[in-house]
């Protein structure tokens, strides 16, 4: 049964701006494809009445109060960057 | 073919907290690039976002003022897109729970008061800034404003033309800024605009297809780039074409909406739960407390200045448009019971100075008190109109008070008849060419006469005694 197609898994790479090779569309829509069947197995639960959860704890309103903590150095902000302009991070021009 | 615009408009405000809305980097505008940052705002693997509780706050002052409904429970979606001011590559936003919905705020227009709806107002954090140089295949991208708590209002698409958007507008903008949750500032960003606007047919009903616009720093800026699009898209109906749904960039310079193709691609933001951050449950406990920390609202206190103070509309709305403004003119008029008199002068030389100066109106010199206290100088007749300005500039440069600046110069309005009546002939003795010309019929003379006798009286004298006094006179003779 054919839960995804080769043109979906091209789709979703390109939006998390991933390249794969032939081989590899290949088997991630077919690794891709077992998965979603398995959530029909899930699917196959009678939910009537069960609220959904977005969350594995229970726990609601984690608030921190408005308190200004110290920042990185600007250095150690900067110091994974591959590509830096003074304190700036630098990219390829992106024009919007 | 008339054809009837069509628009909405989503507001971003980012809210007046110290730090950010999920780590303590401090949100002040303008420090060194890059150094308000931490590892959670730079989006760093495995940390954790902490929920500003004043951020949370702050959004339902919003959203109670516009009179939404608060949800009781709501939560935080990832937005999924990638950008290199969005270190994370998702914005924490609100999706299908937002804190808030289904609210209206009313606007002045000329023809009256329109209820505006909103659609939702809900929390979202802001991404950096790219900075852009002309001269390298590069950009610079500046961190310090990711994580800057926004809020996000959107209406209903209720407003039929430009203006009654500016007017919605304004209309955000002095609620935000009179709650103190945002500062307001457009050219800082802190009060952003996006439009959506599209045109049918005058008296059909199907929206017609929309675009949105975005980069208008400013309510005429909006106003502006509203009336380019609508009659860019109408002269595209009118020629046979049709509106290409897509988003478009105001060119303040040009004066022109451009397209943004290309970056268009895939709005596919892939919304899932934030499983970083639990629900937020809102009591109606937490509701009431917000409250009842509300200030009197803007409108609402416009209303109540025509109503209890029988000012004209235009005075109540100058007088409103900051709070510690409208704080100032009821301390005066508490002191001295002559509301108009107090509007006028507030709206006249005090804001011209105000303006003069680049002060803010609780910073002068001149207390409420004092200027009421001057105002009770006019009315009961001890110094003249014409004088009080005078004394009001020196109260203003001496903060001194009134009745001790009338006493040390003199001031003191000669309204003595038989005092003034000797001072006319003097002026009428010394000026016997225009005398004589007034007699054969030049009215304007009159006051000229007027002025020769202010003039010799230093000010002093009582226009009104003045003017009696030598229409009498003349006419006699």
């Amino acid at each position: 049964m054919v839960k995804i197609t080769r043109q979906e898994v091209e789709y979703v790479a390109h939006l998390a701006r991933l390249d794969f090779t032939d081989d590899e569309k290949n088997r991630f829509t077919a690794q891709l494809n077992d998965i979603l069947m398995y959530m029909d197995v899930l699917n196959a639960v009678d939910t009537t009445g069960v609220e959904p959860m977005t969350h594995a704890i229970a726990r609601t309103n984690a608030f921190r109060e408005d308190i200004v903590c110290e920042s990185l150095e600007t250095e150690a902000a900067l110091a994974n960057a591959p590509e830096r302009q003074g304190p700036y991070f630098r990219v390829p021009k992106v024009i919007d | 073919m008339e054809f009837e615009p069509v628009i909405g408009l989503e507001v971003h405000a980012q809210l007046l907290t110290k730090s950010k809305i999920f780590c303590g980097c401090s949100t002040a505008f303008g420090a060194d690039p890059n150094s308000h940052t931490c590892p959670i705002c730079l989006g760093m693997p495995g940390v954790l976002p902490a929920l500003n509780r004043k951020v949370v706050e702050y959004a339902m002052k919003m959203a109670l003022a516009v009179h939404c409904r608060i949800n009781g429970a709501s939560s935080f979606a990832r937005k999924n897109y990638f950008y290199p001011d969005l270190p994370k590559g998702y914005q924490i936003s609100q999706y299908d729970l937002p804190l808030a919905e289904k609210g209206c705020v009313d606007v002045d227009l000329e023809e009256g008061r329109k209820r505006i709806g909103i659609t939702r107002v809900h929390i979202e954090e802001d991404a950096g800034k790219s900075l852009h140089d002309e001269k390298t295949a590069y950009s610079y991208v500046d961190l310090n404003r990711t994580g800057v708590p926004l809020i996000e209002i959107v209406s209903e698409p209720d407003m039929r033309s430009p203006e009654e958007g500016a007017a919605y507008l304004r209309r955000l903008h002095e609620i935000l800024v009179y709650l103190e949750i945002c500062d307001g500032n457009m050219e800082e960003g802190s009060f952003r605009c996006d439009a959506n606007v599209s045109i049918r047919p005058q008296g059909t009903e199907r929206f017609g297809t929309r675009t949105e616009l975005k980069n208008m720093n400013s309510f005429r800026n909006v106003q502006l780039a509203l009336e380019y699009e609508i009659e860019r898209q109408a002269q595209v109906l009118r020629a046979g074409g049709t509106v290409v749904q897509e988003t478009r960039l105001w060119d303040a310079a040009a004066r022109v909406t451009h397209s943004m193709r290309g970056k268009e691609e895939a709005h596919d933001y892939r919304y899932f739960p934030d499983p970083d951050l639990v629900p937020i449950v809102i009591s109606d406990e937490w509701i009431e407390k917000i409250r009842a920390t509300f200030p009197e609202l803007p409108m609402e206190k416009r209303d109540r200045f025509i109503r209890e103070y029988d000012i004209p509309r235009y005075d109540a709305q100058v007088l409103t448009a900051a709070r510690a403004l409208g704080d100032f003119f009821e301390e005066t008029v508490r002191h001295c019971g002559k509301p108009k008199t107090a509007s006028n002068w507030i709206m006249g030389d005090i804001l011209a100075l105000v303006k003069e100066e680049k002060i803010e109106i609780q910073d002068i010199p001149v207390s409420p008190k004092a200027l009421a206290e001057m105002i009770a100088l006019i009315e009961d007749g001890t110094i003249s109109g014409k004088i009080a300005k005078d004394v009001f500039q020196t109260m203003w440069k001496t903060g001194k008070d009134a009745r001790f600046i009338v006493e040390e110069q003199g001031l003191v309005q000669i309204t003595d008849a038989a005092e003034l009546d000797s001072v006319i002939d003097t002026v009428l003795a010394a000026h016997p060419r225009q005398f004589e010309e007034f007699r054969n019929g030049k009215a304007p003379l009159f006051g000229f006469f007027v002025g020769q006798v202010m003039k010799a009286t230093k000010g002093k004298a009582n226009p009104q005694t003045v003017n009696e006094l030598l229409k009498k006179k003349l006419s006699l003779r």
